[in-house]
């Protein structure tokens, strides 16, 4: 039972590794859904982790943590929606901008507050998600391969990885089977269709961005609070983009964007245990190529060499009433 | 729908900007008196750390000129109507083959260098970027998402190369060092006046690259279809301009500026290509050519103080320990914001102001 | 409309289009009442004091040529304006229109022209959108899909409720439009255009549904340029012309030489000082031309004829009718799926984006319909514009190097000729008039050696005094020996200017008729009715959309 263990053990740290990106990419497509494009994921989740740590650092709370981690990352959503609803301005650089704000704002405050190059104290126990044990694991955990599955898979991970994998099915329903979801879908395919029929176009951006704030947060809130213990400088170190990349790579639905944040958990979890092994035929694999493979893939589908992945039609720009 | 009086020439390309700019300052300060220390003497170490002594100069120009390519790369695109993020690893591809050309003659003469690293450099950054030019051209794959995607893969491809491929035995991930005589010179060694800082002759190169731009787009037939195409592609059909050719011309140039970088930063200071050399200088170009509204002037300016800000920021830090250079990195982030996506923040108050100065009715326009 | 004195007094010169009203005026009866209704535009006078009444449970049309503004009409009563001033009254009760929920809240619905329907939703989904009921989805869907199994059975307006949007035809598509406003519980439809985008079987389709949507009660604004349909389905009509109602009729009362007359109207005569052309040789030949839009949509229909140089052929007809994609093909910025093209006798290589290059090189210029849109780039500066197209040629520098000097100096030399003002090649485009900027457009197109002139809507927003200057300036081409093809929507113009004139509808040309022929004959034929024919048996021939409609 060594490579079941083995296989076991690895999807365990692929669904560690996948719950950020998973989050991220749930944020993105509220707000592409909604017209918006969403290039700041990546700097919304560096702003939650760093205000998670600080903050339950400060606090002891994990919770009051993660309040902030919403708080912070909302509130870069709301500069977003002002400078692309309001001020109708390029939704891409107002996005570029808030990366850069997260990753230049968090080392100089962290660096200032905690006097730790930018890092923050690490958290104890208290202050992070711990792990919940599923009730019945560790009886059931005898039973060969399901109870194995259930006691080591799906049991012992932190409230947000529960509530991440929800959060699929959750968006799922909200987007098909409401009347928000609806409107959700129809105001970033054509908006005209749904002023002409007397709705808000502009509420309805402001609430998807600000879902997509709040799932941002607790992405980054995991990050700093759930896997890791502390706040590092750039800790994201590019998820945000992997997410942008596995929303279109789901083409902007739920359920698909589960299984792609699960494949690119996968990828990112193979890189550390394929180091070093050699493969009948090709020999090693050098790990970069693993690492570049959610990227190239994304540009592959793109380009529509396989199949294609359609944005929303009314992605980025912003919507001017006709006079 | 009734509109006002246009705003002066000046007010658009000059008041608006440096006003965007000033915010972004104004909102840096905030953030150093926030964490208790006084901006305005912030501000006086931050002016002297980068202008106050020879050296600092050296190293703010040095700075400035890795920048202007940057900038440049964003620019020229940006006329087309192209919005490359993809500068970080154009310049870090670049490096590459800057890198291999440069080891390859270090046994000759730093001219030699010099002319084979440029051109290396320039090739790589190109065919980087043209990548993503020919599938946005071609395959209609969105410009961004692909540049966005080509940083990373530029990332992974570099760090294999620099351990696996054209490593020095023995070391993390870096390549051999340039010889002694293969080495660009400094400035300071005709100009003691910079001592220590790592100003080389790639500055005059910097100089050029932006009068070739100038000359490229205002000059230039080349130029005027880059702008028609993108300041309006229906217009650029009617006159019978490719755009499909204008895409992927207009990247390759984008890239290998980008990809200048290269030559000042890895072949002309540290003599080798690192991991990771290239150190977000690909993002400040995008800050950088949009406070320079896209022209070579502004770029000059814009870099410069950016090339400022890189180098009295450190000095910032070390005067006061409580203020980290990270603050540079968010006064990037609040000129990006501010002139590229609230650009016409200050539009509605300039325009009441100017036309009640001006003290002539509202028109009527269609 | 309830005759009370003081709209009488407002309005003494309407007191022709009430007669109709005259009958039975009751508020209750009228669904639709206008007073004194004028909205403007800036300078434009859109809707100018506006009288109209529609009488529940009939089809109430109004025509007009384009501009005349029928849709800003429209658009205010379905909230999508403010009118202002002029009172509207809906069941004979007065009421501000705020939006366009309010217009559906009063029971006014529209199908807009373009439709308002988003592409990959479910028939079921748009029908809902904005009107679902509740939270949960599921519940309005049952019951929308209870309420369109009923509508089908009521009014034959049958769609899969399934399907998705982008799946279906455009008639299907428009049923949807009218199933949304039907579900919203309009009782007054306003049909912008509706048969425009149809194919004549599905336009006879849409009147079989009115006829039903008139039996059950509903009310039917039907917004049209085609003659045929006001004829066919309509109880009555009011004509609009420049803004205003010309008059309102009963259908039955008249006739479609009636109406036509009425639409064209006799205006001033437009002088351009103008004497016959001399037709030499031909120098534009279109062979069998035929396009499609990117949607699949036919827009050109197997269109033949040729330009002899000495002259100008104008293209007449009610925009939409594929005279901007027969400019497009020509100029080589489209390419047709069928069909040659020949200039000067070489035939026109279709080489994708390089193709109107290569047609400027061939001698053809072209002044396109939409000069902000297509001939100008706004933010540029005067001079720049002045090289749009040409920007290649050797005169403006050698190789890739553009002369500034040498574009400037004629961009000078062109505003002296032109008259264009403020005489400035610095200054930005966007900044000068739209009279000055269609000069700028001519300028660069006129001024240089060519052959052919192909000119869109010439004088579209310009003011009186540069629409005398452009028209001589045409004419001084045709006089100079160069071959024209004019293209306008304003028949005056046409008229005024051409030689002869070709009359577009529906893709095809239905007919050539000359500059000098009745307004009978041009408003016919724009309405898609060859007047050569007899008009009895025309229906089986160039548009035979109407043969079941019209009963």
């Amino acid at each position: 039972m060594n490579f079941f263990s083995d296989v076991i053990l690895m999807l365990d740290s692929s669904i560690r590794l996948a719950v950020p990106i998973l989050l991220a990419c749930l944020a993105g497509l509220y707000s592409e859904r909604s017209g918006i494009v969403d290039i700041g994921l990546e700097g919304k989740m560096l702003g939650a982790a760093f205000a998670a740590a600080a903050i339950a650092a400060v606090t002891g709370s994990a919770w009051l943590g993660l309040l902030a981690a919403i708080f912070v990352s909302s509130g870069m959503a709301m500069i977003h929606a002002i400078a692309s609803i309001n001020m109708r301005g390029n939704q891409i650089i107002s996005g570029v901008a808030l990366n850069f704000l997260a990753l230049g704002a968090t080392v100089f405050v962290g660096h200032s507050w905690f006097k730790r190059g930018g890092s923050t104290p690490n958290l104890g126990t208290d202050a992070r998600f711990s792990p919940i044990e599923l009730p019945f694991a560790e009886q059931l955990g005898g039973i060969p391969i399901v109870g194995e599955i259930y006691e080591q898979l799906i049991s012992g991970h932190n409230l947000i990885v529960y509530v991440a994998f929800l959060a699929v099915p959750v968006t799922a329903w909200v987007l098909f089977r409401t009347r928000f979801g609806l409107r959700l879908r129809a105001v970033g395919e054509n908006p005209t269709a749904l002023d002409t029929a007397g709705i808000s176009v502009t509420k309805l951006r402001y609430q998807a961005l600000i879902i997509g704030g709040i799932l941002c947060g607790l992405a980054g809130a995991y990050l700093s609070t759930g896997q890791g213990a502390s706040f590092s400088d750039n800790m994201t170190a590019g998820r945000g983009f992997i997410a942008l990349a596995a929303l279109i790579f789901a083409k902007w639905r739920p359920v698909p964007a589960l299984w792609t944040c699960l494949l690119f958990g996968v990828l990112s979890a193979a890189q550390i245990r394929l180091q070093g092994v050699e493969f009948p035929l090709i020999g090693e694999v050098p790990v970069q190529a693993i690492q570049a493979l959610p990227y190239i893939l994304t540009v592959v589908l793109l380009a529509g060499f396989i199949g294609r992945s359609v944005a929303p039609k009314a992605v980025g720009q912003p919507y001017i009433k006709e006079r | 729908m009734s509109t006002h009086k246009p705003l002066p020439r000046w007010v658009d390309i000059a008041l608006m900007p440096a006003l965007n700019v000033a915010l972004a300052f104004v909102v840096g300060g905030l953030a150093v008196a926030a964490v208790g220390e006084d901006p305005f003497r912030a501000m006086q170490v931050l002016i002297f750390g980068a202008f106050g002594y020879g050296e600092g100069w050296g190293f703010t120009l040095h700075f400035a000129t890795s920048f202007v390519f940057t900038g440049l790369a964003v620019a020229v695109a940006y006329h087309a109507g192209l919005f490359n993020i993809g500068g970080e690893g154009q310049a870090y591809v670049a490096g590459l083959g800057a890198i291999m050309v440069a080891l390859w003659l270090d046994q000759t003469h730093w001219v030699f260098v010099l002319v084979g690293s440029t051109f290396a450099a320039m090739t790589f950054g190109a065919i980087w970027a043209m990548i993503p030019g020919y599938l946005q051209a071609k395959r209609g794959s969105h410009i961004v998402i692909t540049t966005i995607m080509f940083n990373f893969i530029a990332s992974a491809f570099m760090s294999y190369m620099l351990a696996q491929v054209i490593t020095r035995p023995g070391a993390n991930a870096e390549t051999e060092t340039i010889a002694e005589t293969g080495r660009l010179p400094l400035m300071s060694d005709f100009l003691p006046v910079f001592t220590f800082s790592p100003l080389n002759i790639t500055f005059f190169i910097g100089i050029l690259s932006l009068i070739f731009v100038y000359v490229l787009i205002w000059h230039t037939k080349l130029g005027y279809q880059i702008r028609t195409l993108g300041a309006n592609p229906e217009a650029a059909r009617y006159a019978g301009i490719s755009a499909v050719a204008i895409i992927i011309i207009v990247m390759a140039i984008s890239g290998a500026l980008a990809g200048l970088m290269a030559v000042n930063e890895a072949v002309g200071v540290q003599k080798r290509l690192g991991v990771g050399y290239v150190q977000g200088f690909g993002f400040v170009g995008i800050a950088v050519a949009f406070m320079g509204r896209a022209h070579p002037i502004g770029i000059a300016l814009a870099a410069l103080l950016f090339g400022a800000l890189y180098q009295g920021g450190q000095e910032l830090a070390f005067v006061m320990p409580s203020v980290s250079s990270d603050l540079v990195v968010v006064i990037q982030a609040l000129v990006i914001l501010f002139t590229g996506a609230m650009s016409e923040m200050f539009k509605p108050v300039l325009l009441r102001l100017f036309n009640r100065a001006s003290g002539e009715p509202e028109t009527v326009g269609d | 409309m309830i005759e009370k004195p003081e709209d009488i007094a407002r309005q003494p010169q309407q007191a022709a289009g009430q007669k109709l009203e005259g009958q039975g005026a009751q508020g209750s009866e009228l669904a639709i009442d206008l007073r004194g209704v004028s909205k403007a535009f800036g300078p434009v006078q859109a809707n100018k004091n506006i009288f109209m009444s529609v009488k529940r449970n009939s089809i109430h049309g109004i025509v007009g040529e384009n501009g005349a503004g029928k849709s800003t009409l429209m658009s205010i009563l379905y909230g999508f304006y403010h009118a202002d001033a002029g009172e509207i009254f809906v069941n004979g009760a007065k009421v501000q229109i705020k939006d366009s929920s309010h217009a559906l809240e009063l029971g006014i619905g529209m199908v807009h022209q373009h439709f308002m329907l988003v592409d990959n939703f479910t028939v079921l989904e748009n029908i809902i959108l904005g009107a679902e009921g509740g939270f949960l989805l599921a519940k309005s869907l049952k019951a929308a899909r209870d309420e369109m199994e009923r509508l089908a059975k009521d009014y034959g307006l049958e769609v899969d409720p399934d399907a998705l949007v982008e799946d279906l035809s455009v008639g299907q598509q428009q049923r949807v439009e009218i199933l949304k406003a039907l579900y919203r519980g309009a009782e007054v439809l306003i049909m912008d255009e509706p048969t425009g985008v149809l194919t004549p079987t599905e336009a006879d389709h849409l009147f079989k549904i009115f006829e039903q949507l008139r039996a059950q009660g509903k009310t039917i604004i039907l917004i049209t340029h085609k003659l045929r349909e006001i004829m066919a389905i309509t109880d009555s009509v009011s004509v609009m012309r420049r803004g205003e109602i010309v008059t309102t009729l009963e259908t039955s009362k008249t006739s479609p030489d009636n109406l036509a007359e009425l639409m064209v109207g006799r205006r001033v005569e437009m002088d351009a000082q103008k004497t016959r052309g001399n037709p030499a040789k031909k120098v534009l030949e279109v062979k069998n031309l035929s396009m499609t839009d990117e949607l699949g949509v036919p827009r050109v229909k197997n269109v033949s004829f040729d330009v002899r140089a000495g002259e100008i052929v104008g293209i007449a007809g009610v925009a939409g009718n594929g005279q901007s994609q027969l400019l497009e093909v020509i100029s080589g910025m489209d390419e047709p799926l069928l069909g040659e093209i020949w200039i000067n006798g070489s035939r026109v290589e279709f080489e994708g984006s390089r193709t109107a290059a290569h047609v400027r090189h061939l001698g053809l210029a072209h002044v396109p319909e939409d000069r902000l849109k297509t001939g100008l780039v706004a933010q540029f500066e005067e001079w720049e514009n002045s090289i749009l197209g040409y920007s290649e040629e050797p005169k403006y520098g050698p190789g890739q190097i553009l002369s500034l000097r040498a574009a400037r100096e004629e961009a000078d030399r062109r505003i002296e000729k032109f008259d264009i003002r403020p005489p400035n090649c610095r200054l930005k485009t966007a900044n000068f008039s739209g009279g000055n900027q269609q000069k700028i457009v001519l300028a660069r197109e006129m001024d240089r050696e060519l052959d052919i002139l192909v000119v869109g809507q010439p004088t579209r927003g310009v003011d009186i005094g540069a629409i005398e200057f452009i028209h001589k300036q045409i004419v001084a081409m045709r006089d100079a020996g160069k071959a024209v093809l004019l293209v306008s929507v304003e028949l005056d113009e046409i008229r005024a200017l051409s030689d002869r004139v070709l009359v577009m509808f529906d893709g095809k040309i239905v007919t050539e008729l000359s500059p000098d022929a009745s307004e009978r004959e041009f408003g016919l034929s724009m309405a898609g009715v060859d007047p050569h024919e007899d008009a009895d048996t025309d229906t089986s021939g160039a548009n035979p959309d109407l043969k079941e409609g019209a009963q």
